[in-house]
């Protein structure tokens, strides 16, 4: 436990004293915010334009739903700058290392894999809750101005975070792979890209194929969650997920340390 | 303090460590001297458990590497060829962070550290980030890593590379004053190194050892081929003759100088001191002898005698 923490923090200071904490965390809300603003000016005007229709034939006006219309494509569009943003925070966990040659002091201190793999995990998921929560201010201000429903703001929040946690996984089992930050960006964003478009395949084959293909699906498990709906079977999953790419982690490292690399 | 067994490491097809094996006391500096891809570091490398061996056994305090090696990690301080420096980090911040994954007790964090850069001197750069100190500094600061917890053994890769040479003098001495509470192993391929800093050395090449003792006995094994220098007065080539007439000497040069001086530089492999001899024969031949002084031989003779040896171009 020790151990962790002592990793832990020293990531999470790391990603803090330097900008790239900041830039990743700026842009992503300035993306986020731009598409959020987007989206909601849009579903403002079709509101006025329902208003209007209602009253020129002397109807009640239609309730429209600020949750489906505006709230879910606002989760899910943070979903995928997510896949893109990631991948820049988690380059550098092992990648610099191993680069730098820090990889040597580490693997040999008293320290086992595990806990280091845990708490580089770990740093990166407490800049992405960093992330998160900033961009909560979006939906902030969209319970002062209308009345959403909660529960699936909140449920959505789950599934981001993770959705991201299962990217940041993956994202370290890639650094683990190469002194390359940028080999590492790159090659996890192509594997979730991969695990995203594995659904969309499945209308193209075999229902029994497909029906596999989509309980692979990354962004498929999260639609339920965008929805406002909680099912084990999904948490299941990004879990299931999220621990193999630390396992997948772990066994990159001893095998690295086997081959000399 | 540290046994090595047969340890054998490959790269792919590479042998860069082959049937490697040596002891190294408590408290003692042992050199590991070899050129450059002699299996210097991958040898030190298996030792601190950076990397399993292909075959063979090691201890450390009485660790096995492969089996204990948490146990090994706990007991040992490593500094790499390139020292283990997290750029971006504050000095005193580094070493907390360094003492609390050795281990080092909360309580006792603070003043590990500051004991620590007081040994190896960067106090005045404790609060200074580490990218921004000069490279004998850095290289400090890799020292005080490895010696935070107090390890029992300390392995060190190359201390002194890249210093200029009044860095290097002060590194020398630093690890000098280390020996006794440490067991010190310290690889260089520079000779007078190890002469300067160690008791006992291995001299290793191609992956193999090809010697192993102190420094004095490596360069008296080798003597035999001790070389003298002589200043006497007299006829040149008479004194040239008499002395080569003699059993086991050699004669290198002979020069003539002012004054029927001459410069004579003569090799001995008698198993004794020669210069008695050489004394009395001169003086009975009525010449007079001003100097005569033995080389001795360097620890470079030796180094080139042995790795060339290996090769079956020399000896
Ligand atoms: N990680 C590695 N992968 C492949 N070959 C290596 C690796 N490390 C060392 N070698 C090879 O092993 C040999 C010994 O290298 P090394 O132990 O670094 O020697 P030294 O430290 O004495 O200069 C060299 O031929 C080197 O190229
Ligand atoms: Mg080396």
């Amino acid at each position: 436990m020790r151990n962790f923490m002592a990793i832990f923090n020293r990531e999470l200071k790391s990603y803090f004293s330097s900008p790239i904490a900041y830039v990743v965390i700026g842009l992503f809300l300035l993306i986020s915010g731009v598409f959020y603003y987007l989206i909601v000016s849009n579903f403002v005007q079709v509101c006025m334009r329902a208003d209007m229709q209602a009253q020129m034939y002397r109807m009640a006006p239609p309730k429209l739903n600020v949750n489906m219309m505006a709230i879910r494509p606002i989760l899910h569009n943070m979903s995928l700058f997510a896949l893109f943003f990631l991948p820049l925070i988690t380059m550098r966990l092992y990648s610099d290392e191993k680069k730098t040659g820090t990889i040597e002091l580490l693997m040999t201190s008293p320290v086992t894999n595990l806990q280091t793999i845990l708490g580089k995990f770990s740093a990166g998921a407490v800049l992405y809750l960093v992330m998160l929560l900033a961009t909560s201010i979006f939906m902030i201000l969209l319970f002062i101005f209308g009345k959403p429903e909660l529960g699936p703001v909140l449920t959505g929040y789950l599934g981001l975070f993770l959705l991201g946690l299962s990217y940041i996984a993956f994202g370290l089992f890639f650094s683990s792979l190469t002194d390359n930050q940028i080999v590492a960006a790159v090659s996890t964003v192509a594997f979730i890209l991969f695990f995203w478009a594995i659904g969309w395949v499945s209308g193209f084959v075999s229902p029994a194929l497909g029906g596999i293909f989509e309980n692979f699906s990354l962004i498929g498990h999260f639609d339920d969650f965008a929805k406002g709906v909680l099912d084990t079977k999904h948490i299941v999953f990004y879990l299931s997920f999220i621990t193999m790419g630390l396992f997948l982690s772990n066994i990159s490292i001893e095998s690295a340390r086997w081959r000399g690399k | 303090m540290i046994e090595v067994q047969q340890i054998t490491r490959f790269f792919g097809r590479v042998k860069a460590v082959d049937n490697v094996s040596f002891q190294v006391e408590k408290g003692e500096i042992l050199g590991f001297l070899g050129p450059n891809a002699a299996g210097k570091t991958t040898t030190m490398r298996i030792l601190t458990t950076y990397l399993p061996a292909t075959h063979g056994r090691a201890t450390v305090a009485g660790y096995n590497v492969h089996t204990d090696s948490m146990k090994v990690r706990e007991h040992i301080g490593y500094m790499p060829e390139n020292p283990p420096l997290y750029q971006e980090m504050r000095v005193i911040d580094f070493l907390n962070f360094v003492a609390k994954i050795k281990g080092v007790g909360a309580k006792n964090i603070g003043s590990a550290v500051t004991e620590v850069m007081g040994k190896t001197d960067i106090e005045n750069v404790k609060n200074r980030v580490i990218k921004q100190l000069s490279k004998g500094y850095k290289q400090r600061v890799g020292l005080a890593q490895a010696l935070v917890h107090n390890p029992d053994v300390l392995i060190l890769d190359e201390p002194t590379v890249g210093l200029d040479p009044k860095q290097i003098i002060e590194v020398r001495e630093l690890i000098k004053s280390l020996a006794g509470d440490h067991t010190i192993i310290l690889s260089t391929h520079i000779l007078p190194e190890v002469s300067m800093t160690c008791e006992r050395v291995v001299i290793i090449d191609k992956g193999k050892v090809v010697a192993e003792d102190t420094p004095d006995n490596l360069t008296k094994a080798l003597a035999g081929a001790e070389r003298l220098n002589l200043v006497v007065k007299g006829p040149k080539d008479k004194i040239a003759e008499k002395l080569t007439s003699l059993q086991d000497i050699n004669l290198i040069t002979s020069t003539a100088r002012k004054n029927d001086l001459v410069n004579i530089q003569i090799e001995s492999k008698t198993k004794e001191d020669s210069r008695p001899l050489i004394a009395k024969t001169i003086i009975d031949s009525g010449w007079d002898l001003y100097e005569l002084k033995s080389e001795g031989v360097s620890l470079e003779d030796v180094f080139l005698h042995v790795t060339t040896r290996e090769e079956g171009t020399g000896q």
